[in-house]
């Protein structure tokens, strides 16, 4: 499979500034394909969650309003090298991913 | 004596309760708010995530930092970045006022992650951008104002 999920990490004073980027349309259900002018369904993210070393340090939900691709920023204390994080989403259609990145 | 019966339904129930936790994330979750979600318009959809009314909020005033852009030319990708000084901040509702279904994202968070959270948003129009904090069961807010040139709802992106 793909990958859904790009990460960047970077670490200063112990505090991990984690950008991630899940890969995915965010379809609100407005919009209409250009050719058959059908109504494109609705297919978003409604949760992700993030983890440190297996365990659950953040629960995100979406909604339709947000971008396509979905850019997510967060900090991380307290971590050091060799922890793993990692971001799972779940969508509207029972689509999922996840991606792992491991600290260094 | 344990009957053996008795032995495989103790394995079936610790069965299932490894398989459930696997699926629903650690206790305190709420899982994504369908009706919350769906709610069309602001006073009903602050509401429903349980502000009675937004005016009567605490401001966040220099506690709870919201950086949106001023004027977002494509209202497809807004950046939004909130940041939260509030001691054991739990939770971040984002609210779009002016878009179709107002509530746009919520964030929980635990100790082991900074109340801290950039991303970007769909905007439909110029609107207010709400910021609600929650800790220790008190609701703060803070908002600002985003002209949106083009709208970023039904368009293409």
């Amino acid at each position: 499979m793909d990958k859904t999920v790009r990460f960047r990490v970077r670490v200063k004073d112990n505090i991990a500034n984690v950008k991630a980027m899940i890969f995915h349309p965010m379809e609100t259900g407005y919009r209409r394909d250009k050719n058959s002018k059908s109504i494109i369904p609705q297919h978003f993210v409604h949760t992700a969650i993030v983890t440190l070393n297996g365990k659950t340090i953040m629960e995100v939900h979406w909604s339709r309003s947000v971008s396509k691709n979905p850019y997510l920023n967060i900090q991380v204390p307290g971590v050091s090298a060799g922890d793993e994080l990692s971001i799972s989403w779940l969508d509207n259609m029972g689509q999922s991913g996840s991606g792992v990145s491991t600290i260094s | 004596m344990v009957s053996e019966a008795h032995q495989r339904r103790i394995f079936l129930k610790s069965a299932l309760a490894v398989i459930s936790s696997l699926i629903v994330p650690s206790v305190g979750y709420s899982r994504w708010d369908k009706n919350a979600y769906n709610k069309t318009e602001i006073v009903a959809s602050v509401q429903s995530v349980g502000v009675t009314n937004l005016a009567d909020l605490r401001e966040g005033g220099g506690k709870i930092t919201l950086l949106t852009p001023k004027i977002a030319e494509n209202g497809a990708i807004v950046p939004i970045t909130v940041n939260s000084k509030i001691p054991n901040t739990e939770r971040i509702f984002i609210f779009a006022e002016k878009n179709p279904q107002p509530l746009v994202s919520d964030y929980v968070f635990t100790p082991h992650v900074e109340p801290f959270v950039a991303s970007r948003i769909k905007m439909s129009e110029t609107a207010f951008v709400h910021a609600i904090v929650l800790a220790e069961g008190v609701f703060y807010r803070t908002a600002r104002e985003v002209k949106v040139t083009i709208g970023g709802c039904g368009e293409d992106s």
